[in-house]
């Protein structure tokens, strides 16, 4: 017997009952979903707020007892440790370098293989997408070595050169889908009403493209903000740090004696990921499924 | 005239692609070749500082394939790679079924919160987990031990391996089940009202629909997110490495990524290192072969 013979002979009321009573279940398990996602982030917040003393007592506080901005100042302004402020110097500076030279050069390959039909084509785009699989754990045995030989270490050039390679595959992989979303026909309307090919694609497709590349310039930010592992090989100096290498050496220095200042710095260096990301996220699944969904 | 414009339309491309291709070149080509090299050499701290370094065939290989702490290593990577993989495929599609059903308030609260989840970089995630999981202060031995009336006083999750992957699973999944999750759901959207509703009058029970509609609709998206999952689990670096900072035993805990820069950075053995790094870009490649051929089918060059 199936379930709908039987589902017709429920009267109706009970069954408005039923459906109700699942739909407060799944309701509070969302909430409880809400709160586990959700939980680290307040977590580090709220430590924050805190002085030290009082999130090493017996009792935890789940909302500040005591306000303060001390833990901030003691991140910002201690001078006791390597310091936050040139690290978000380093962070800043490469993180923009990465984004604009990465775009650029991207923005150019992402044309070549979308507006042109030419012999390697295929060839370029299979190489980008294996290089893509590429794991860099694997590669900062070589990656050291070299940048060692070309006295590339501790430079902002050097994590930078890096950085543009890392984002480089997927940057042009991604804008080559907006273009490719821009039809052609726009541009030769264009050209048919006197403009040359190039001017018709600066003043036709190139506007149309502004929030891709907007979006996938803010994926490689994160991306790069984000990245610890060669900021790690490739900068070790102190004053060289990146933002991740800083709070590492911060959270070891400290340990378990100054919990409140390192969820600061974490918060510090979390926020601006947050807020792009929040900027971007519908694109972000689009971007990378737009294949898969299709089907 | 039409000759020199064609001419200049036919170098045109290979320029655009100069800059990018030459940036690849040295930054991952040459590391590459490099990288072969080192790991047919004996290179160590005295190479680095300027002894030769002499070919030695196989030598690094067959001494990273006959030790055990390899193997482990190794072994130890699948093992935590599969374990988050399922967790986190079957946690994400089970969240982005519960996006389905519940009202739109409800919808929001959980995008919200998987957003935040997401954004999150790894390694502030692991710093404040790892604080979450302190011994002495952590917020989940005190509420184990004051909610839950169990005793998980000044409990240590970091020293015990298996205890030290359970805290890096919650983090690696956390941060990973919003990805599948949305993803899964913008699938889910995808699929014909319809066709649902014709199933549920036909009688299908929802397990049954979930195997015979949404399975099979859904299955190049299930595909593609797996394997990335997969990938990305294996790589995994910024968590563990982090978190053995935080406490945990180097020996028990490492996994492929942190042992190759604990062998080549930590120790200096480049040699080694090197072996050991060729052979995970062999594995890793096998294995995202078939994401490459998906990706290429799809896109239809």
């Amino acid at each position: 017997m199936t379930t709908a013979t039987v589902r017709a002979r429920i009267p109706h009321r009970k069954r408005s009952v039923r459906r109700r009573v699942s739909s407060i279940v799944l309701s509070v398990i969302a909430v409880i979903v809400f709160v586990c996602a959700a939980f680290p982030v307040y977590w580090m917040l709220q430590t924050s707020f805190q002085p030290n003393n009082e999130i090493i007592g017996s009792q935890v506080n789940f909302w500040p007892k005591t306000f303060t901005f001390r833990n901030y100042e003691t991140v910002l302004f201690a001078t006791d440790r390597a310091q936050f402020l040139p690290a978000l110097g380093n962070s800043v500076i490469v993180t923009v370098l990465t984004v604009v030279i990465a775009l650029i050069f991207a923005f150019l390959a992402s044309l070549a293989v979308t507006r042109f039909r030419f012999r390697s084509r295929k060839s370029f785009i299979l190489t980008i997408l294996i290089v893509q699989m590429i794991p860099g754990e694997a590669m900062i045995v070589s990656t050291y070595r070299v940048l060692d030989d070309w006295a590339l270490l501790n430079t902002i050039a050097g994590l930078t050169l890096v950085y543009v390679a890392t984002v480089l595959p997927f940057t042009i992989w991604t804008l080559r889908g907006f273009v490719n979303g821009v039809p052609v026909d726009l541009e030769e309307a264009g050209m048919i009403d006197g403009l040359s090919r190039t001017g018709a694609f600066w003043k036709i497709t190139f506007p149309l493209l502004a929030p891709g590349l907007v979006a996938t310039g803010v994926f490689g930010f994160i991306q790069a903000w984000n990245e610890f592992l060669l900021a790690l090989v490739v900068m070790s100096r102190p004053e060289m740090m990146t933002l991740p290498v800083w709070l590492r050496t911060f959270q070891v220095a400290h340990g378990t004696t100054n919990w409140a200042a390192i969820m600061a710095g974490s918060t510090l260096m979390s926020i601006p990921v947050i807020i792009f990301f929040l900027v971007i996220q519908g694109r972000m699944t689009q971007g990378l499924v737009s294949g898969a969904v299709k089907g | 005239m039409s000759t020199l414009v064609n001419r200049r339309a036919r170098f045109t491309p290979y320029m655009l692609l100069i800059p990018a291709t030459a940036v690849l070149l040295v930054v991952i080509g040459w590391p590459l070749i490099q990288l072969f090299i080192i790991s047919f050499q004996e290179f160590g701290r005295a190479q680095v500082f300027g002894a030769p370094a002499p070919f030695i065939g196989f030598e690094n290989y067959t001494k990273v394939l006959g030790d055990p702490a390899f193997w482990n290593v190794m072994v130890r990577s699948i093992l935590f790679c599969l374990v988050n993989v399922v967790v986190t495929m079957v946690g994400g599609t089970l969240i982005a079924l519960l996006m389905t059903k519940v009202n739109r308030f409800f919808r929001l609260l959980l995008s919200v919160g998987l957003l935040l989840a997401w954004a999150m970089p790894a390694l502030t995630a692991t710093i404040v987990w790892g604080w979450m999981f302190d011994t002495s202060y952590g917020v989940v031995n005190y509420a184990l031990t004051n909610f839950f009336g169990l005793d998980f006083h000044a409990h240590s999750w970091l020293i015990n391996p298996l205890s030290f992957f359970f805290v890096a699973t919650v983090i690696v999944v956390w941060g990973a089940i919003p990805f599948v999750a949305f993803t899964v759901y913008a699938g889910l959207t995808q699929i014909p009202d319809e066709v649902m509703e014709a199933a549920q009058l036909d009688g299908a029970r929802s397990t049954q629909r979930f195997r015979l509609i949404v399975f099979p609709y859904l299955k190049s998206i299930f595909l593609v997110v797996t394997i990335l999952q997969v990938i990305w689990d294996l790589r995994v670096f910024t968590q563990i490495y982090a978190l053995q900072g935080i406490g945990g035993i180097r020996e028990q805990t490492s996994t492929l990524g942190v042992y190759i820069y604990q062998v080549a950075l930590g120790s200096g053995e480049y040699g080694i290192g090197g072996a050991i790094a060729v052979i995970t870009v062999f594995f890793m490649m096998a294995i995202s072969l078939y994401y490459v051929r998906q990706s290429l089918k799809e896109e239809q060059l």
